[in-house]
């Protein structure tokens, strides 16, 4: 059957399973848009192609399917690539189409042409410029078997209008597989020995899980495995949600902001496994002090991630589930007297857990992490989590107890401002009935207010909980502790009236100024049945802590 | 640091060389000489990269190639018993007086006198860099004009091949 380019492109779509697209119309996708207009598919109209990105990056999160956006030319193309670093760095599958100029006018400097594929290139796992109309179906098969497997990631396809209006006949094409792509699955037997061999004597061992596991979907099999070994479990940013926080073998988040036995437990332990995480900066710290007394262990499906920053004395590449399933299926039980020294080892961490807990002060006004904690409690711990990027980050990482993968969407690698309220629109996209919230700071909300439009234009009732201290709470935090207490620009002395702006874009706001107010305040956002805004008037010069100042030894935290 | 020879399959795509190109650049690794063009089957081309590292950053270049979608296969080459050629082309001052002593290194050299005018010759040489190097340090003394060297091609020794 003949078809053009813009209705192969919704016809893939359609068939790969797509329901809902975020994106944002011009001139150079006016056809593709045209074909859309007839079409089964569900289209979000965001405010700013940025947060096209992010919020399919948040619907991918959410539901692990595929997030998909279309944006136009030039500035459109442009303006998703922070949304494209973003999703490259914690690995989130996304397909981005883009509109470009006519095909003849390549290369001219036409209006609105931008090299999309040139400036993508180093942060998708595969990007495509269509120069064919008869190339299209297939390109689009492809980057769609790219993204659902190995390791995850976005991959662009830019289309030249000329094409979304070409004809050909067109067949909905059978799996493409690229001839140079074999992602490894299955962990090497070998290896897999080997490591059961290496865990028969330790007596010390910590799992240390990241985003890999759920993006795996490889929570039961650590629980299973954690439960057996009778091993903790600490988690990196990326990995909370993927073993409970409220398991007695949790040792909650590890690295800068980790807790302190979380970083003492992995600084003393004498085994370490590595599962689905990178040993990235903000974990590891001083890199030849990280696990000093450790033989390692790393479980991941990237080869180019294992003994990057860390040897490893054990590599095994494959999908964490796969290798979790062959290590269960041969694990035998600890020897008596290794379990023994492992009860002991929990004990010590318990200790050490009692010695310095996770706290704060209350005070006359409303702390952060109260509001967090109020927020996990208020939603009993059950709710989508977004967040921004810096102290508010942190506070829910360590406040509010994520017992459910796929429960925290962040913004871990890359660190984008502005991720968390497009991310939340997007997560609640694909859960219209469940509780998204984003937990954000007065700085980054500011990065994609706008996007609150997009919320009450599709009714998607998202919360937003500012824990607003009136400074780049991160960056005041840093300049106290490393550059001389001076404040060099980090205070945001005029935001707008939050409550204000939210009745503006027509949703509710709300606000508390006293700690008494919190708890209210929440209920009531809770029950409002479209997006809300709340805003927290906090403790304006509240730190983070635990804090392992950057390029130190992990476990030398400031205990703030 | 030690130097390597890397052979590599790619898709024959446009943006693959820059793909691979990039990957090196944005990590920081340096590409000492390159060279591509089609191989038999028109749909895969062949890049020959000698790099510089030790065996954790060699370690992460291969990985990272390997990791690159349009990359088909990856082959180091280092170790391994191998021929590699370069080739240069080189334009040379003959005067009448070191006209012949000119033709006799080239012959040494076994070159090739690809363009003769009364000022001067044009030599093509064929061989490992060693061997370039040393002929151009031979005629550096006579006046060199130009030199247009190529990227190293490589290969396997034995019938076994890396397609």
């Amino acid at each position: 059957m003949k078809k053009t380019g813009a209705q192969i492109l919704v016809d893939c779509l359609v068939k790969e399973g797509v329901d809902t697209i975020f994106g944002y119309p011009g001139g150079a996708v006016l056809t593709i848009y045209d074909a859309l207009y007839h079409s089964p598919l569900r289209h979000i109209l965001v405010r700013h192609e940025q947060g096209a990105v992010h919020a399919a990056d948040g619907y991918a999160r959410a539901s692990g399917k595929p997030g998909v956006v279309i944006v136009t030319s030039g500035p459109g193309a442009t303006n998703t690539v922070t949304g494209i670093a973003t999703a490259a760095m914690d690995s989130s599958p996304l397909v981005v189409f883009s509109g470009q100029v006519n095909s003849p006018l390549i290369g001219n400097d036409a209006f609105q042409e931008a090299d999309i594929v040139g400036i993508t290139r180093p942060c998708t796992k595969n990007n495509y410029l269509v120069k064919d109309v008869k190339e299209l179906a297939r390109t689009i098969r492809e980057a769609f078997y790219l993204v659902r497997t190995g390791r995850p990631g976005p991959v662009l396809i830019d289309i030249p209008k000329d094409i979304q209006a070409h004809s050909t006949d067109y067949v909905f094409p059978k799996q493409i597989v690229p001839r140079g792509y074999h992602p490894t699955y299955k962990g090497h037997p070998g290896q897999i020995q080997r490591c059961l061999e290496m865990l028969a004597t330790a007596e010390r061992p910590v799992l240390y899980i990241g985003g890999g596991v759920i993006l795996s979907g490889a929570a039961p099999e650590i629980r299973k495995f954690a439960e057996a070994e009778n091993i903790p479990v600490t988690m990196t940013l990326m990995g909370l949600g993927g073993f409970p926080g409220s398991h007695r073998l949790s040792l909650g988040m590890l690295g800068m902001h980790g807790t302190y036995w979380a970083n003492l437990a992995v600084t003393e332990c004498d085994l370490l496994i590595g599962i689905g995480a990178r040993f990235d900066d903000r974990v590891t710290g001083k890199v030849n002090e990280f696990a000093p007394l450790a033989k390692k262990i790393h479980i991941d499906i990237d080869p180019t991630s294992i003994s990057k920053s860390v040897k490893v004395h054990l590599p095994i590449v494959g999908d964490v589930k796969h290798v979790l399933r062959q290590l269960l299926a041969d694990a035998p039980r600890p020897r008596a007297q290794v379990a023994q020294a492992r009860q002991k080892w929990l004990k010590r961490i318990a200790e050490w857990k009692k010695d310095k807990p996770l706290s704060y002060r209350s005070g006359k006004m409303i702390k952060p992490q109260a509001v967090v904690e109020a927020l996990c409690r208020a939603t009993k711990g059950d709710a989508i989590i977004t967040t921004e990027v810096g102290q508010n980050q942190m506070w829910t990482a360590l406040f509010y107890e994520f017992n459910h993968p796929r429960q925290l969407i962040t913004s871990g690698g890359l660190g984008t401002m502005g991720f968390g309220l497009p991310a939340a629109i997007g997560a609640q996209a694909a859960f219209p009935g469940k509780t998204v919230i984003d937990i954000a700071g007065d700085g980054s909300i500011q990065m994609n207010i706008q996007e609150l439009a997009t919320a009450v234009q599709h009714k998607l009732p998202v919360k937003v909980a500012i824990l607003n201290n009136g400074f780049l709470g991160m960056v005041r935090q840093w300049q106290k502790l490393f550059y001389g207490g001076r404040y060099s620009h980090s205070r945001m002395d005029v935001s707008p009236d939050f409550v204000k702006l939210a009745e503006a874009y027509g949703a509710t706001g709300l606000r508390a100024q006293r700690p008494g107010e919190v708890e209210a305040v929440i209920a009531k956002a809770l029950k409002t049945k479209g997006p809300v805004v709340m805003d927290f008037v906090v403790e304006p010069e509240e730190d983070v802590s635990p804090m392992v100042p950057a390029g130190e030894a992990i476990n030398k935290m400031i205990l703030l | 640091m030690r130097k390597h020879t890397i052979s590599v399959l790619v898709e024959n795509q446009f943006g693959v060389l820059a793909k691979v190109a990039g990957m090196f650049s944005a990590r920081g690794y340096n590409i000492e000489s390159l060279s591509v063009a089609e191989t038999l089957d028109p749909t895969i081309s062949r890049m020959t990269i000698v790099t510089r590292g030790d065996d954790q950053i060699i370690e992460q270049i291969t990985k990272h190639l390997n990791k690159l979608v349009p990359v088909i296969k990856v082959s180091d080459l280092t170790g391994t018993a191998h021929i590699d050629r370069e080739m240069a082309l080189i334009k040379v001052e003959a005067k009448e007086k070191n006209r012949a002593e000119i033709l006799r290194i080239a012959e040494i050299f076994r070159g090739k006198i690809l363009d003769v005018s009364p000022t001067s010759f044009v030599i093509e040489v064929t061989g490992d860099d060693e061997k370039i190097a040393a002929f151009i340090a031979l005629l550096k003394p006579l006046g060199i004009k130009e030199v247009g060297r190529s990227g190293k091609v490589a290969m396997g020794r034995g019938s076994k091949t890396t397609d």
